[in-house]
């Protein structure tokens, strides 16, 4: 090093400050609120109606609001009417609306099942899980959660599905919905790729046809319809229908995800496990599969928060989930009218599961991008 | 065999003729594929059976032949004339109409705002661009349904017409829905609309001309002169011919409800307000993304020759966003339609009420859920036909 001779050595000067008008909440505003006398108008007529509809919403949300009142006596709420919100809906109803027509004393059941459903959702986000134990958390958790809905053993009195309601209904009927959709939808999607012609002509038709026409008709169908297909005796709960048809709907959907997934495995991956002579369950099960779903997690997810948000539409053939739960708690004459707190209630339920999942699909994608580049 | 003559035969590989032995995969593939369909034929074979039997024991009727029965069932809105008199085939026609009137509107109208909202979000302005990603955010993440009944509960909590509120002149907003001032249709208008769709077809042969035309010597024509003699020009004139007929209908309280103007019922409006906000939630997003699809050198490359911002717009970036757009935007638009079935919730009376209440009548599930399911999937299979059609006329022919 001794025989490096060093050069001028720049004499260090101060360093100054950038001058504060690019620097700083000032120059951020100018740059990003107020460039140009367009920018600056739409800047401040947005803001002017973004205040006063906050502050409307403030009144009517928080100063305004009665939180609570004494047994039913809703006429507090109805002078109130348009000025204030009337939350003591959500305070008398709120056991009702999460567990629908469950036994009141038994609501910490529904409410376990609940965690335990969150807990699981969690447990499978988290990619340190991503392993084959994983399908046996899942499994014994279903089985758990089973056990406490029906009840009848381990001194738990037993609970028919006709009791049951509200947010455990919402999660079972989309957590075994793709418990189950996702497997059907590998092997449609593998059948749909199939070079079998007959196989791959009924997998087409199956997804086409599912794709073509709306849940509802589905869900319709599930109720109406199905009971004239079976043999006389047979009969199959209404809530285990509807999640028959939430399983075939979401497989259709899910095969094109996955299939998209293994469209854009390259050839060379299918011709090398060929040229290894694997067969075709260890090539799918051991080369495609693991890299095909791992590209299309995040349309995954996304799909996964479509079906959750589609679990609402059982309303319509009257099974008691979260929504339906809402709707007849304000048919109670002393709780009519109060429609926008409730369904802004459970408009929060919703958000904030679909909310973290999309949140977690986003952030999924940005490291999945960046391990591959 | 062995006295071929044609060479290429020579060299094509040896044929195999089919081994019956479990080592062959052609033998394998044949036996999976007969244990496959053989196992759908059996079981649809016994539903069908059992069907049979359930419909003979609770003595419900088959086939189509209620269509031609007087329906009995009211309707509140329709684009034709309807009474409970008509029969069912005259009350599905209307619920068909019901559900292509809401699901055009809410197309139009989805795209319209979903691509404001899809540049807002891209917008230079941090405020609406804010704006925008909250929206969006919100709306995609709060099931359609639970809208529909806010919209619904909202619209349905608004005063009676004696209050109603009265933004603008002849425009009213109450319990009883949207009133809005029209005039009296005539048949001069409807030959006007109709010189207006001859007018666009031929201008957008007149466009092809023009283009022709450049092609060949070069020289740009103007189509704005074009544009505004036949989508203009001509509808005015053949209203005018016809005798310019314009009486106005403003809408006016008389008793307990407003007459005349034109009216959008609660559930038309929300149905509509729920289908556009929702749909137009994830148009945003598909325009957005298609928008950051053109790469930036695109727009600086269009503005190095010279081009203006309409031009590299219009010619550079998006031909090329809309390669991004288009086939995800089928599906929102399919998803649209589908949706609008949600209408039952509501008490809109689109296909699946009248058809629901139809099957509720004559007891007949099985042909009532036919029609449902036979209604989408033909418009599913008409949307998706048009938008390949157009999808394969803007895709980039490669070499």
């Amino acid at each position: 090093m001794s025989d490096i001779t060093a050069g001028p050595v720049p004499t260090p000067t101060a360093s100054r400050r950038a001058p504060i008008s690019t620097t700083g909440p000032w120059a951020w505003a100018r740059a990003n609120l107020f460039s140009g006398w367009a920018s600056t108008a739409v800047t401040l007529l947005l803001a002017y109606f973004i205040i006063t509809w906050a502050l409307g919403f403030i009144d009517w949300a928080f100063v305004n609001a009665i939180w609570s009142v004494p047994n039913n006596q809703t006429q507090a709420c109805r002078d109130l009417k348009g000025v204030g919100a009337c939350w003591a809906v959500i305070t008398e109803k709120h056991r009702f609306i999460l567990f629908g027509t469950y036994p009141y004393e038994e609501q910490w059941r529904p409410l376990l099942v609940c965690l335990l459903f969150i807990g699981l959702y969690i447990v499978s986000a988290m990619r340190r899980f991503w392993r084959a134990e994983l399908g046996l958390i899942w499994i014994v958790t279903l089985a758990v959660i089973g056990v406490l809905m029906w009840g009848g053993v381990l001194s738990m009195s037993f609970v028919p599905q006709e009791r049951w309601g509200g947010l455990p209904i919402t999660l079972i009927l989309s957590t075994f919905g793709i418990a189950f959709a996702f497997p059907l939808s590998i092997l449609v999607a593998l059948g749909r790729r199939s070079k079998m012609p007959a196989i791959k002509m009924i997998c087409i038709v199956y997804v086409e046809l599912i794709r073509g026409v709306p849940l509802i008709s589905l869900l319709f169908m599930a109720s109406v319809m199905f009971p004239l297909f079976l043999p006389d005796g047979m009969n199959i709960d209404k809530l285990l229908r509807a999640q028959v048809a939430i399983i075939l709907f979401a497989a259709a959907y899910l095969a094109e995800v996955v299939r998209a997934g293994l469209q854009a495995l390259p050839k060379g991956q299918y011709e090398a496990a060929d040229a290894m002579g694997l067969s075709y369950w260890q090539k799918t099960g051991l080369i495609v599969l693991p890299q095909a779903l791992r590209t299309v997690i995040p349309p995954l997810v996304n799909t996964f928060i479509g079906f959750f948000k589609d679990t609402s539409l059982v309303l319509i053939i009257g099974i008691f989930d979260l929504l339906t739960a809402g709707k007849t708690a304000i048919v109670e004459p002393a709780w009519q009218g109060f429609g926008v707190e409730v369904y802004i209630f459970i408009a929060l339920i919703y958000f904030c599961f679909c909310f973290a999942m999309s949140r977690y699909s986003q952030s999924l994608e940005a490291t999945l991008n960046n391990r591959r580049r | 065999m062995s006295s071929t003559i044609d060479p290429r035969l020579l060299r094509a590989p040896p044929k195999k003729g089919l081994r019956l032995s479990w080592a062959d995969e052609r033998f394998r593939a044949i036996v999976w594929q007969v244990l496959i369909v053989s196992a759908i034929v059996f079981v649809i074979w016994w539903l069908v059976r059992n069907t049979q039997h359930n419909l003979e024991v609770r003595r419900i009727a088959t086939g189509f032949g209620f269509l031609g029965r007087e329906a009995g069932l009211p309707i509140g809105e329709s684009l034709i004339s309807y009474t409970p008199r008509d029969t069912y085939l005259r009350a599905l026609t209307v619920g068909v109409l019901n559900t292509l009137n809401v699901a055009v509107v809410g197309v139009v109208l989805a795209t319209i705002f979903g691509t404001v909202i899809g540049i807002a979000r891209l917008s230079k302005n941090w405020l609406v661009g804010r704006i925008a990603t909250i929206y969006v955010e919100v709306i995609r993440d709060v099931p359609l349904l639970l809208q529909l009944l806010f919209w619904y509960t909202i619209l349905q909590s608004l005063p009676g017409p004696r209050q109603a509120i009265n933004p603008a002149t002849g425009v009213f907003l109450s319990n009883r829905g949207l009133k809005l001032p029209f005039f009296h249709w005539e048949s001069a208008h409807t030959a006007a609309f109709g010189a207006f769709v001859i007018g666009c077809v031929a201008l957008w042969f007149v466009a092809k001309q023009l283009r022709a035309k450049q092609y060949a010597d070069g020289q740009p024509r103007a189509l704005w002169p074009w544009a505004l003699g036949l989508l203009l020009g001509l509808p005015i004139a053949v209203w005018l011919v016809l005798g310019a007929p314009f009486t106005t209908d403003i809408p006016a309280l008389r008793g307990f409800n407003f007459s005349g103007g034109l009216n959008v019922s609660p559930e038309y409006f929300a149905l509509l307000i729920g289908l556009v906000t929702y749909t137009a939630g994830f148009i945003a997003e598909i325009v957005r993304a298609g928008i950051l699809a053109v790469h930036q050198g695109q727009w600086e490359a269009a503005q190095a020759l010279g081009l203006h911002r309409g031009q590299v717009l219009n010619r550079i970036v998006l031909p090329q966003a809309l390669r991004v757009i288009v086939p995800p935007m089928t599906s929102q638009f399919l998803n649209l339609t589908k949706n609008s079935s949600l209408a039952v919730a509501i008490g809109y009376q689109d296909i699946v009420s009248i058809a629901n209440t139809t099957l509720n009548q004559t007891g007949q599930a099985i042909e009532g859920i036919a029609i449902i399911m036979g209604v989408y999937l033909t418009i599913s299979l008409s949307i998706s036909l048009f938008m390949n059609w157009y999808n394969a006329r803007i895709t980039l022919v490669e070499r």
